[in-house]
């Protein structure tokens, strides 16, 4: 099942990945578990002639025990799913190291707008430069993107980077991330937007750094 | 009177069903102006420039509604009194006054809303102006429904025709307090926390 | 003070009324108006899987003249009939694909499964359940069951305004639902609001109605804990209802008013913010989605023992927990917020109390599964549907667990992961639930039994479907399909999932076929059924005790009640059963 994952890109996607791993083993253990135990009950306590069932209302704390302390178990190993993802939340959505890159990403009915502060590193100056659905970064480096809409709300998507996040119109809200593997990536919308949301999506491209300066070099010749 | 002693159990809630009923439906209306007023405050508290535009509410016109509507309360009240009483034209004295003041509390707001708008302070003016007439109208609406349901119970009062109904004098009182209480928490936050 | 709508009149034995109007279109009997509930989400359940037959149509062959189109001539096409104007020559453009997706959800969430889950169960139940004649406001039942008419009617008829029905999802963010350029929707949306306003108001007056008949119009001796499981939880649905509502009708008239009157409650440009619509969304939201999941429950926990001849276990823990998820589902709203950009620092405190409520879920199923040890169970139609409910919510319950971890959700939200697994928790409501509850008490209802043998051809084919469509919608999800687009070729990285996509859009087509065999049985049956005796399946809950169907009064003498209404194979009594009703002199089980 996990294997429909797509490639993970990301300092945290493979922290995510665990945990939906973790996660995966621990319900499929419940879930054969349960059914196994279903099976086994449906098949033999099936109706035979001249049996006559158990008479247990279940209303004594002994025998309730049958159902509760399954309950606790239950209740501890999602604690521990909790406990775990507390980590990773941590480090995606809350924790946030030191730019290297930032950018301004800005969604509006249909595409993503990304802006660029130029070498001056400042946004609002004439070195500003605007694309049109590609965010260019270097790999191993940490980017932060933030995140605004012009029109609804949009959301935005980097599914090899395990990053999503809305953007909301009249709001600046800061995302990061670390490519771990150059290459080319979906940037989606996944939030309806419009009658255009289907069409909405643009690219991340992770260049080496040698790339990425050559890239640079391309952008803003000048400097 | 009496319940049917064969046919229910005695209820762990000794309350008749259309009391009983009345107050679930209370408590529905508490949750829907408990959310728009919960929201309200949100956002006051994060617009702290709404100061102004509440500035330009009327204060005593406000107050003067308030008082129109405590009093329709008591109105209310002693129409009940005279119900249990057995005395429907006092019933019908009482009903008529609280009808005449529930109207003048709408008539009064509507002069407001009128006021307002002519000044240019339409709905879509401000996040303050959509929340004023948002909850002032919806607030309106339901006077206006306590209006309707009272009007009907004086049109019984005065055709004689009150006594196998009577009980609903009592159901249309707690509603009407309801919404007497719900002005009660929105006249100090519309008008008064100006400064 | 006299009191005329009070418990005697609901007790009063009245002659039925005669003449068509009065008896089967103005009824104020509650078994009437269960029948109208069933037959509007019966018919909702048609246009339902109708959209969702477009839906899947449209991800498997985006793009692709749905089938038969090809019948209708160039020349219809070229008209501008509604059918030509929503689908351009045949196929499904991306405007009305989403209106057909926020449609389909509006409508099976709050013209199907409710009308069904609690306008017909909870109708047709709780009076016969709890001893009574009728409900205790049997006029205020009548206008219910009305106003939700009016609603769907208006929901009908917002499919055919110009600019359509509302294409916004069936959660209606704004501003994408505040500001008609932006949707290019203008009155679908607005009739959107008015009929699910409605919808609102008619199930707070069911719900008035349930709450009240079930306190003050109980049998002698049916005490709180003799209270059929079913009846408890259309009271716990109907209070969950009633209090989680109110602020969503206030989004909703919020909501109108800035699509109409100009007002920027959710419009960040004129000041407004989106999120409280999220916020006011789900606080209802999240509670919602247990009203449905409750009273489906019930029926597969009403059923359960009496095809195990045992006693539910844990009855009073069975029902404590079901309180303690009630109050839980308060206070859980914001995992459906996690990416929304509300603050980040409430996501773990939102991921523990969803944690807690899978443990009230979890106890519940522990307890059907215990009821199942040492019973001599049988597997007539009912009680398979009721395996199904088990086995479906299972399923729906762990998946949850990955939606409810705040980090695992960055990657999953919004994306087939998570339509997946509300199908599991909905449709076993709705569909394993209602359908368990049709074949059961469909005997009570109309006096004939529906035919057994359909219904398992009925039942395991749309088991088998059912898991063949959605189990699947998992690895989709997984693969980061994102929900909600109308087409998935246009996106590389999906290019490699098409091939699930058609399987899953062919296994649904067999699903909704299946349907058939129910159709076919259902209207079969109503006439020419095998006739009911008053209780076929020997069960012990009070509306086994009247005739079936019931007369006009219900009881001829109202039952009186001296025990729980699960004791099967109680000690000390020949049969394995025990009705609530039957006196009993001596002998350990009369105090039960
Ligand atoms: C015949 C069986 C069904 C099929 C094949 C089906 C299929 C689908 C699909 C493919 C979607 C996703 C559409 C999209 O995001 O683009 C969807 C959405 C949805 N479905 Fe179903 N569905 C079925 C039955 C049900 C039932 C029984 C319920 C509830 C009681 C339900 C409730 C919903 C809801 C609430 C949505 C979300 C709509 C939105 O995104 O606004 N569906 N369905
Ligand atoms: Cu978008």
């Amino acid at each position: 099942m996990l294997r429909w994952l797509p490639e993970s890109v990301s300092t945290f996607s493979g922290d995510i990945d665990a945990l939906i791993r973790l996660i995966y083993y621990t319900v499929g253990a419940w879930f054969v578990l349960t059914f196994a135990v279903i099976l086994i009950f449906l098949v033999r306590y099936r109706y035979r002639p001249g049996r006559r069932a158990v008479y247990l209302p279940g209303n004594t704390l002994a025998q309730s025990a049958w159902v509760l302390v399954p309950g606790l178990v239950v209740l501890l190993l999602d604690i521990g799913i909790d406990i775990y993802g507390e980590r990773v939340w941590e480090a995606v959505k809350l924790h946030q190291p030191p730019a290297a890159v930032q950018v301004r990403v800005t969604g509006k009915q249909f595409a993503w707008e990304v802006l660029y502060p130029g070498p001056d590193g400042r946004f609002g100056t004439a070195d500003d430069r605007q694309l049109n659905g590609e965010l260019h970064v270097p790999v191993h480096q940490v980017v932060h993107v933030t995140l605004g809409a012009e029109d609804v709300i949009h959301s935005f998507f980097l599914p090899h980077l395990r990053l999503k996040q809305d953007a909301l119109p009249g709001r600046q809200l800061t995302v990061w991330f670390e490519a771990t593997v150059p290459g080319t990536y979906p940037l989606v919308c996944a939030e309806l937007c419009g009658t255009g949301h289907t069409g909405m999506f643009g690219r991340l491209i992770v260049h080496t750094p040698e790339d990425y300066q050559a890239w640079v070099k391309a952008q803003w010749p000048s400097s | 009177m009496q319940r049917e002693a064969t046919h229910a159990v005695a209820p762990a809630v000794p309350v008749p069903a259309a009391k009983l009923g009345m107050w679930w439906f209370l408590a529905s209306e508490i949750v829907t102006f408990g959310g728009i007023i919960v929201a309200y405050l949100v956002f006051r508290l994060a617009h702290p420039q709404w100061l102004e535009e509440a500035a330009h509410l009327s204060v005593p016109i406000a107050t003067f509604n308030t008082l129109v509507l405590l009093t329709s309360s008591l109105t209310m009240v002693l129409a009940f009194a005279a119900v249990d009483r057995g005395d429907e034209r006092r019933v019908a004295t009482w009903l008529a006054l609280t009808v005449a003041l529930g109207l003048v509390f709408v008539l009064v707001k509507a002069y407001e809303w009128r006021h307002e708008i002519a000044a240019g302070r339409v709905p879509g003016e401000s996040g303050f102006w959509g929340f004023y007439y948002g909850m002032t109208g919806l607030h309106a609406l339901h006077v206006l429904g306590g209006v309707v349901v009272n009007a009907c119970l004086l049109i019984a009062a005065l055709r004689r025709r009150l006594e196998p109904i009577a009980h609903r004098v009592e159901m249309a009182g707690l509603y009407w307090h309801f919404v007497d209480i719900v002005w009660i928490f929105l006249f100090p936050l519309l008008y008064l926390s100006t400064h | 003070m006299s009191e005329t709508s009070g418990p005697q009149a609901a007790h009063a034995v009245h002659p039925a009324p005669q003449g068509f109007v009065r008896r089967y279109l103005f009824s104020t009997d509650h078994k009437v108006i269960a029948k109208q509930y069933l037959a509007i989400a019966l018919f909702w359940a048609v246009v339902g899987g109708l959209s969702a037959f477009l839906i899947r149509w449209q991800l498997a062959w985006p793009g692709e003249p749905v089938i038969g189109s090809g019948l209708l001539p160039e020349a219809f096409w070229d008209g501008d009939s509604w059918l030509a104007q929503s689908l351009q020559y045949g196929s499904i453009p991306a405007e009305f694909y989403n209106k057909l997706f926020t449609m389909h959800g509006t409508i099976m969430v709050f013209f199907v499964a409710m009308p069904l889950l609690l306008g017909a169960l909870g109708n047709f139940l709780i009076p016969l359940m709890v001893g009574a004649r009728d409900m205790a406001f049997p006029r205020l039942n009548m206008l219910s069951v009305w106003t939700l008419a009016v609603a769907s009617v208006i929901l009908l008829i917002s499919f055919f305004v110009p600019g359509g029905a509302a294409a916004s999802g069936w959660t209606a963010y704004p501003p994408l639902s505040a500001v008609p350029e932006l949707s290019e929707v203008n009155w679908g949306q607005n009739l959107w609001l008015i009929a699910v306003a409605l919808e609102f108001a008619s199930f707070l007056m069911g719900g008035i109605n349930f709450l009240t008949t079930t306190v003050n119009l109980r049998a002698p001796g049916l005490s709180l804990f003799r209270l059929p499981i079913m009846v408890w939880f259309q009271c716990i649905a109907a209070v969950l209802f009633m209090l989680s509502v109110g602020p969503l009708i206030a989004g909703a008239v919020m909501l109108l008013l800035d699509r109409l009157a100009g007002t920027s409650f959710f419009i960040p440009s004129g000041g407004g913010e989106p999120l409280l619509w999220q916020h006011l969304f789900w606080f209802f939201g999240h509670p919602e989605v247990y009203v449905i999941m409750i009273p489906g429950m019930a029926a597969a926990l009403e059923i359960l023992p009496v095809f195990s001849r045992k006693p539910l276990f844990g009855y009073r823990l069975i029902v404590y927990a079901t309180f303690a998820a009630g109050f839980l589902s308060f206070i859980v709203w914001a995992h459906h917020m996690f990416q929304s950009g509300m603050d980040p620092r409430l996501a773990m405190p939102f991921s523990i109390t969803t944690i807690l409520i899978s443990v009230p879920f979890a106890l519940m199923v522990f307890a059907m599964i215990a009821t199942l040890w040492g019973g001599v169970i049988r597997f007539p139609t009912p009680m398979l549907f009721a395996l199904g409910v088990l086995g479906v919510f299972i399923m729906g319950g762990l998946s949850g667990i990955f939606n409810g971890s705040a980090p695992a959700d960055i990657y999953i939200h919004d994306t087939y992961f998570v339509v997946a697994h509300f199908h599991y928790t909905l449709f076993a409501a709705t569909f394993f639930g209602g359908f368990a509850a049709i074949y059961y008490w469909f005997p009570k209802m109309f006096g004939r039994m529906l035919n057994d043998t359909l219904g398992k051809i009925h039942f395991w084919w749309t088991f088998i479907a059912f898991n063949a469509t959605f189990l699947p919608m998992h690895l989709v999800g997984l693969g980061g399909m994102m929900r909600r687009i109308a087409n998935p070729l246009n996106y590389d990285f999906l290019q490699p999932l098409q091939p699930l996509n058609v399987w899953i859009s062919i296994s649904a087509f067999v699903l909704m076929l299946g349907q058939l065999v129910f159709v076919v049985n259902f209207f079969w049956s109503l006439v020419a059924g095998r006739r009911a005796e008053a209780n076929p399946w020997q069960a012990n809950t009070l509306e086994w005790s009247t005739a079936s169907p019931p007369p006009h009064h219900n009881f001829d003498t109202i039952p009186t009640v001296y025990r729980g209404p699960y004791e099967y194979s109680p000690p000390g009594v020949a049969e394995d059963w025990l009705p609530q009703h039957r006196p009993l002199v001596g002998g350990p089980a009369a105090t039960a």
